[in-house]
């Protein structure tokens, strides 16, 4: 019963969350791209750049309808379904959702009525600052959305309040310029430049390969690729930034991306691999069938050093003295102590026995570091599911490096203008659309599910932030909510398809 | 500058900028209103056509609000946030729905291979008009009248899921139980007549057809007359009511008769605000029935704005409980126990410094694109029509 309400809970929100993300990526990506062409509009006065930009804009805003209409049931859903949650964190976690909608969403939709109505109202130059506010926009509400995710997974700059039972924050700046906020916002923006990229050449592609509006999908496919080579370097940047800051703050979630249960000094980099999914932290089976691996990079890349040590799993939960790292079960001892301590400062607080209070208190806030330790029982819990964060993080790298190769590709038959004749490079390029979007949903499948059992890292699991509900409640919500979506999805993508057929004005 | 201010303060300020919010949110509900009105006011394909025009230019500034509006609450007065979504839910669960089909409907609606067809997308505006506008309404008027719920910060130290959960929903109906009170559905009621009312007004204001006008015209006399039934039952039952008070000292909460009246009274310029919202709205009809204006939505949107507010305001300020629990009145959440730290209201007050800003750019787009009234000309030339 409790377990269904978990995870029915959880079933929802990556259900919301991923439809949101399926909308969300095309409007960071193409709202740039629309901003380029317009300016180049602007400058050159040529309307064949403005017929593109209206093409590109027409898209834009029936994916933009989709995902707003996904986004408001997240911003909700953190009271409706995850209500402890919002207790426990509302003091810091509310600040960046409600600055995301005063700075960010605010300049989205007052432009965007200017950007698409405005063509015959606003003189030329203000109708380009409303498309580059809208751009603006839509990166900033990105940029708060993940400095909270980015709180979850290595919360900093806050202090707990016994009375109140909540988190406070302590510095603000700590929160916004956690390193790993920073890395969430850059490598997730550039996800979606290269998603609006891909989009924009893999159907500019499809008219080559129709032999219809070549010279419109000529131009805007240069737009692409070049806006689209510079996001894919950028991306792998910081791509291997992030990897770095989760083995300084999630060695857990790390060990998992990299399928490995025992840690080693000069560690290797897993480039392809099938694991044995009998494997666990608790026997001697092999951990792969098979695997190629580079060596000594995983060392390299986490901590900087190619002879450095990297945890495992089984290091994280049986402990390795020789690396001083502690056992799962002693946080459990810490976790435990920190929550009787704070019953017992209650209690004594009640009883108006001060003294005894702030003994109980010192405990409290000597152990709350590690409290959300306290709620398991078993030291295996605090290992995520292996398979679905090491696969969905080895597609994700490989898919990376697969779209540098083909925007380079895209370029160069550009420039030597030959990307006529090279069918199977078009073809390529239209059936690159959907691999990246893959990529990117997989990317946060390594993020959110390498993050379990925690909903805020080491202070409060997954199992003890939901609302006090039926899970039967959940449960309806969760198909209405599937099959809601599901609908506008199918309705969406058929318009969008048929607005490509129509092709531009 | 905001650190010197005390929490209590900074309490007072944040729930005056919630107020503020929730006023503006139900007057950009004549676009729900507007919604509700499409078979009505538009007689023909392009009447219609006009009306969802004119109304899906402003739909997204609406959502947006509800948005922030939710944003806000969630940063101020997080117990709030806990309590009431994850409380009400299936109300809450509601309203979101009827937010999630508007949003599609207006750029869907005339698109070729839609699959769902106009109709459809037609028929999710007006559940949105209806339900979006009903169950907030309904809602707000929870925060009078109370709900069953409880509070426990301890309970967090409970290890296991159903145990561990610091507010507590009371009964099995989630919110749905919030429909059977009277006096919550008079509000929501007043918010959905009002809403249509300010809907036929934006129509007046900014399309350019005689026929619309004439149609506009007749809607406002129709929905005024249910609208001051059901409002004006309302002000009757909340300012003769018991009301959820707190001790100043000791903090506890106990029922006072008459309180929202008390209220009313005990902060006179809130009682103007009332008094002067309710004539702006009264205003902004009488000169459009009686006098064929076509600027009744300043008087009225102004006036929706200032009744709003002060409704918020005798909700929440003087020692008032915002969000009372029937279930256990000291679970109660008021101001001074459910708002943010010092240092995070304070925080957020800087960033409050940009709603100017943000107001103000709003207020020069509205004027550069309204500057001309929508026409049929520009439905047939324009390109982008919804
Ligand atoms: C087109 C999409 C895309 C592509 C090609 C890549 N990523 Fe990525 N990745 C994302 C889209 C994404 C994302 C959806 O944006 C995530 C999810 C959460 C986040 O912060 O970004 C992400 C997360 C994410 C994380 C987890 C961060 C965390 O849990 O805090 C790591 C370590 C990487 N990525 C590393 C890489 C590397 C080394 C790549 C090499 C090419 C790479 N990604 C390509
Ligand atoms: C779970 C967390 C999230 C919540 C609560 C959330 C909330 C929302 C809300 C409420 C909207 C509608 C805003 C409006 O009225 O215009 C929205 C739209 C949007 N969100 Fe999210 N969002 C989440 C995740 C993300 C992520 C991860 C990103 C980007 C990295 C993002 C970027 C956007 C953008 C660009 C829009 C504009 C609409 C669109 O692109 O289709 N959101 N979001
Ligand atoms: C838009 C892109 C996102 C996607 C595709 C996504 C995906 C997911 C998935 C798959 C889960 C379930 C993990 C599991 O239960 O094993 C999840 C959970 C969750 N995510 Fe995300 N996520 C996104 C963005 C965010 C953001 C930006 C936030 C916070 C600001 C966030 C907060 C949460 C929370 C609170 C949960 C539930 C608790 C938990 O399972 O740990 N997500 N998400």
């Amino acid at each position: 019963m409790e377990e269904a309400l978990v995870d029915w809970s959880r079933a929802q929100f990556a259900l919301t969350a991923m439809y949101h993300w399926l909308f969300v990526p095309l409007t960071l990506g193409l709202s740039f791209i629309m901003a380029i062409m317009e300016t180049i509009y602007f400058k050159t006065g040529n309307e064949k750049w403005k017929k593109t930009t209206r093409f590109w804009m027409t898209l834009f805003g029936i994916n933009f309808a989709i995902g707003v209409a996904t986004g408001i049931i997240l911003e909700f859903e953190f009271g409706t379904n995850w209500s402890n949650y919002s207790w426990f964190v509302g003091d810091i976690f509310g600040a960046p959702l409600a600055i995301e909608g005063i700075m960010a969403f605010f300049l989205e939709s007052a432009f965007l009525a200017v950007m698409f109505f405005g063509w015959e109202k606003v003189s030329k130059k203000f109708h380009l600052t409303a498309t580059w506010l809208v751009a603006l926009g839509s990166n900033l509400s990105a940029l708060w959305i993940l400095v909270a995710n980015g709180w979850m997974q290595n919360p900093v700059g806050m202090h707990f309040n016994p009375e109140t039972a909540r988190n406070e924050m302590g510095n603000f700046w700590e929160v916004l310029f956690n390193p790993t906020a920073i890395d969430k916002f850059l490598h997730t923006i550039s996800s979606g430049y290269v998603i609006g990229s891909l989009f924009v050449i893999g159907i500019s592609s499809w008219y080559i390969l129709k032999n219809r509006h070549l010279q419109f999908a000529r131009r805007s496919m240069l737009v692409g690729a070049v806006f689209g080579i510079v996001s894919s370097l950028f991306i792998v940047l910081t791509g291997d930034s992030s990897a770095n800051h989760v083995s300084d703050t999630q060695p857990m979630k790390l060990a998992a991306m990299e399928g490995l249960y025992e840690g080693q000094e000069g560690a290797g980099l897993v480039a392809i691999g099938v694991l044995n999914p009998k494997k666990t932290v608790n026997n001697d089976e092999q951990a792969f069938h098979f695997r190629i691996s580079i060596p000594r990079l995983l060392s390299l890349l986490a901590e900087r050093d190619m002879d450095a040590f990297v945890p495992g799993m089984r290091d994280l939960v049986h402990g390795n003295e020789n690396q001083g790292l502690p056992p799962t079960r002693e946080k459990m001892k810490k976790g435990d102590q920190a929550l009787k301590a704070l019953n017992s400062y209650n209690q004594a607080q009640k009883a108006g026995k001060d003294s005894l209070a702030s003994a109980h208190l010192e405990t409290f806030q000597n152990n709350y570091p590690l409290m959300g330790y306290g709620y398991f029982e078993e030291p295996e819990e605090v290992v995520p599911p292996v398979g679905l964060t090491f696969y969905s993080f080895h597609f994700m790298v490989i898919l990376g490096f697969y779209f540098l190769l083909l925007f380079v590709l895209v370029i160069w038959s550009n420039i030597n203008d030959t990307i006529g004749r090279k069918r199977w490079l078009l073809r390529a390029a239209l059936y690159t659309i959907p691999l990246g979007y893959l990529a990117s949903m997989l990317g946060w499948v390594v993020s959110e599910v390498g993050r379990q059992p925690w909903t805020i890292q080491d202070l409060l699991p997954v199992k003890v932030s939901t609302s006090h509900l039926n899970a039967a409640n959940v449960e309806l919500t969760f198909w209405l909510f599937a099959g809601i979506f599901t609908i506008l999805l199918i309705a969406e993508v058929s318009i969008m398809v048929r607005q490509i057929k129509i092709g531009p004005k | 500058m905001f650190e010197t201010l005390s929490h209590l303060a900074l309490q007072q300020y944040w729930w005056v900028i919630i107020s503020l919010v929730g006023a503006l949110l139900v007057f950009l509900m004549f676009i729900q209103g507007g919604q509700t009105l499409l078979v009505q006011i538009g007689k023909t394909d392009k009447q219609r056509d006009m009306l969802v025009n004119t109304l899906g230019r402003k739909w997204e500034l609406g959502f947006t609000t509800l948005v922030v509006f939710g944003g806000a609450l969630f940063a101020s007065f997080p117990p709030f946030y806990a309590t009431s979504f994850g409380g009400a839910y299936w109300a809450w669960l509601l309203i979101l729905f009827s937010f999630i089909i508007q949003a599609i409907s207006y750029e869907f609606r005339k698109k070729p291979n839609n699959i769902l067809g106009q109709k459809t997308y037609e028929t999710f505006l007006f559940l949105n008009g209806l339900l979006g506008t009903i169950l907030i309404g309904t809602v707000v008027g929870s925060f009078f009248t109370g709900s069953e719920f409880s509070v426990d910060t301890f309970r967090m130290t409970a290890t296991t899921t159903s145990e561990s959960n610091i507010t507590r929903w009371e009964n099995t109906t989630r919110g749905l139980e919030l429909l059977g009170n009277i006096q919550n559905i008079l509000l929501g009621l007043s918010v959905f007549f009002l809403a249509r009312i300010q809907g036929a007004l934006y129509a007046i204001n900014s399309i350019d057809d005689e026929a619309i006008f004439r149609q506009s015209r007749k809607q406002v006399i129709y929905n005024a007359v249910p609208f001051l039934l059901v409002f004006i039952a309302f002000a009757v039952m909340l300012l003769t009511s018991k009301g959820f008070a707190v001790d100043p000292q000791t903090r506890e909460i106990y029922m006072e008769p008459y309180k929202y009246l008390h209220n009313l009274l005990e902060m006179p310029l809130v009682g103007i605000f009332f008094l002067v919202g309710v004539l702006g709205v009264l205003a902004g009809i009488a000169v459009t029935v009686f006098k064929n204006s076509t600027g009744g939505i300043w008087f009225a949107g102004a006036g929706t704005v200032l009744t709003v507010f002060a409704l918020f305001l005798i909700a929440g300020f003087n020692h008032t409980a915002f969000y009372p629990s029937t279930f256990d009145l000291q679970s109660s959440l008021t101001i001074q126990n459910s708002s943010s730290s010092h240092y995070t209201l304070t925080t957020m007050s800087y960033v409050s410094l940009l709603v100017p800003v943000v107001a103000g750019y709003i207020w020069y787009v509205w004027r550069s694109m309204n500057k001309k009234k929508i026409s049929s000309e520009e439905m047939e030339n324009e390109e982008h029509a919804y």
